[in-house]
């Protein structure tokens, strides 16, 4: 469908388009992550692209890759009916130094999904106007859907209590362990080297 | 007793010039509980306001990454709670993109009348909240006796009211019951006249209409900017409808309208979700006279399918498969792939990135409230404080979905 806007990147582009691949009719394009932002402008600007909605925005971690993050656009266009998947790579081994250009000023509605994108996976965007949390609490530390955070850590406001402080024998002593609370747990990363 | 009547000097009577700060939820009761908006008021016009929501995360996609495909099912249930099937035709659907699994014609009219049950459910849910946030009690009521006999229906079929967990890739938990013709049948008239007599005790209120026309616009250019989808985008005259613009299942063999508004304001959001109720009760009419009684509805897939309970008794190879569907999981092709539909609010879509194994490496779902909420600041800003209620209600935030 769109393998039309495939073409036109890489004839645009040449060695900043990585890759594509089209698997399951999704039209797949990844971009060098330092002309993330000049790519999408042409996306949205180009009259036969005009790629006016940017459907989502996520990224997945791959601990074992280098770079270790795929940061993912999907682009949708109203008028021409086409889809494209735009993505990037970011970030070493750590995850901290993940950081990519923002595009909040190319289209308005990514500013959600980069603050998610960036409080659940800790990539950094670069001019975005108002990089906070949103789905957890500014007090949180670390980044939850990243392989290494482990799914039943807990990080309560409020300490738990000891047995001394209830006054009774608790049957549950925080933290709670490795076994317990998500007993189908079918994978551990453990400071990725699993 | 202290006299009242005191002599205050006249510096303490002046109001303060500064604006106000006002925190407008979690607990109002228009906000779900779930968001927070913090106001600066200028008198009582909203001057900025910044939107918080996270009160309600539960970790859906970090929890999608535990267990296995087939057990994310619960879990979609809990996004839109208000349409879960939808989420669950919507998941299975992704997972059978990836499996490259088409599944049989009776299963697909099945999952089309449940979605719809579901949307009009949804609809009704949001319409008659919004009437009951600005006092309407009644058609509250009524719409929410309508709403009652889809859950029955739904209930009937899938043996829970609110979280069904009835999809399953490659088909259903089980196949339709016999009554399921009759009772659509005979629910969706009932439906319609309940419908029509809430819409009735609205349409022709000079406050409901005074409180809705004008309220919360948005244009086109900055709907589709912001990502918006469904009725609301609808609303503004974009006649984009998933089921239209990129059929699935056997939404294209169907005859249905696709309501659009003018004006993008909460009115015309109103207006859509009724006319959106009445094109799936078409929807479900039509489905009913062509789903075929008899047949498979699940495919015959032992990849991904759990055998028959007597061969798993009575036969090693069904043991084995069983053991296997339920220790292992199916096992998904390596690869991403991003599927879409449209759910109760918006296009509801799933990108899934499998490393071939049974556990899903990435699940995530692209809640269509989401975006919406996001554009609430652009609405209410400049607006009245008390135009937050319906203007709100009319997006139909659903925490659920929106922090995931």
């Amino acid at each position: 469908m769109s393998v039309r806007a495939l073409e036109a990147l890489k004839n645009r582009f040449g060695d900043v388009v990585v890759e594509t691949h089209s698997d399951w009719g999704d039209d797949t394009a990844v971009v060098k992550a330092e002309s993330w932002k000049e790519v999408c402008r042409f996306l949205r600007d180009d009259p036969s692209m005009a790629f006016d909605m940017p459907v989502d925005l996520c990224a997945v971690d791959f601990p074992e890759r280098s770079p270790r993050f795929e940061i993912v656009l999907h682009l949708y266009s109203v008028g021409k009916r086409q889809r494209l998947r735009l993505k990037a790579r970011v970030g070493d081994a750590e995850g901290d130094d993940a950081a990519i250009d923002s595009v909040t000023d190319v289209w308005v509605g990514v500013n959600w999904y980069e603050r998610e994108t960036y409080d659940l996976m800790g990539i950094q965007f670069k001019g975005h106007p108002d990089l906070r949390r949103i789905l957890m609490y500014p007090e949180f530390e670390g980044h939850p859907l990243r392989k290494d955070y482990p799914a039943n850590k807990t990080q309560p406001l409020v300490p738990y209590r000891t047995e001394e402080e209830a006054g009774l024998t608790l049957d549950k002593q925080a933290p709670f362990g490795i076994d317990e609370g998500m007993p189908f747990g079918r994978r551990t990363f453990d400071e990725r080297d699993n | 007793m202290e006299p009242i009547d005191l002599d205050l000097e006249e510096s303490e009577l002046e109001l303060p010039s500064e604006p106000m700060h006002l925190n407008m939820g979690p607990s109002h009761p228009a906000m779900h509980g779930t968001v927070r908006i913090v106001l600066e008021l200028s008198g009582e016009t909203i001057v900025k306001s910044d939107v918080q929501i996270g009160y309600l995360h539960r970790g859906f996609e970090k929890m999608c990454e535990r267990g296995t495909w087939t057990q994310v099912f619960p879990y979609v249930d809990r996004l839109n709670y208000v349409s879960p099937m939808l989420n669950n035709v919507g998941y299975a659907l992704a997972v059978e993109k990836m499996c490259d699994i088409q599944v049989p014609d009776r299963c697909q009219w099945y999952r089309m009348i449940l979605g719809e049950l579901a949307r009009i459910s949804d609809h009704l849910t949001c319409n008659g909240a919004m009437a009951m946030e600005l006092g309407a009690f009644t058609p509250f009521l009524w719409y929410i006796k309508a709403r009652e006999m889809v859950w029955d229906i739904l209930e009937e079929e899938t043996g829970a009211r609110l979280t069904h967990s009835f999809g399953r890739i490659g088909g259903m938990a089980s196949p339709p019951t016999p009554a399921l013709k009759e009772m659509c049948r005979t629910a969706i008239p009932a439906i319609l006249k309940l419908v029509e007599e809430g819409e009735g005790m609205l349409l022709k209120n000079r406050i409901f209409i005074d409180r809705l026309e004008g309220i919360g616009n948005i244009s086109q250019k900055d709907a589709i900017a912001l990502s918006w989808t469904g009725p609301c985008l609808r609303s503004t005259g974009v006649p984009y409808d998933v089921r239209k613009a990129h059929p699935y299942l056997k939404y294209d063999e169907v005859d249905f309208d696709v309501p659009v508004g003018t004006s993008g304001d909460n009115m015309d959001r109103f207006l859509v979700r009724l006319g959106e109720l009445r094109q799936s009760a078409r929807i479900i009419l039509q489905a009913c006279d062509r789903m075929p009684d008899d047949g498979p509805v699940n495919v015959d897939d032992p990849r991904v399918i759990l055998p028959a309970k007597g061969d798993v008794y009575t036969t090693i190879e069904a043991t084995i498969q069983h053991f296997k569907l339920v220790m292992e999981g199916a096992k998904v092709p390596k690869g991403e792939c991003y599927s879409y539909t449209e759910g109760g609010n918006g296009e509801l879509g799933f990108y899934l990135v499998s490393d071939g194994t049974g556990t899903p490496w990435r699940v995530r779902i692209r809640p269509p409230c989401f975006p919406i909420t996001q554009g609430l600041s652009d609405l209410i800003n400049g607006g009245m404080l008390s135009d937050i209620v319906p203007t709100f209600g009319s997006l139909n935030m659903i925490g659920g979905e929106c922090d995931h």
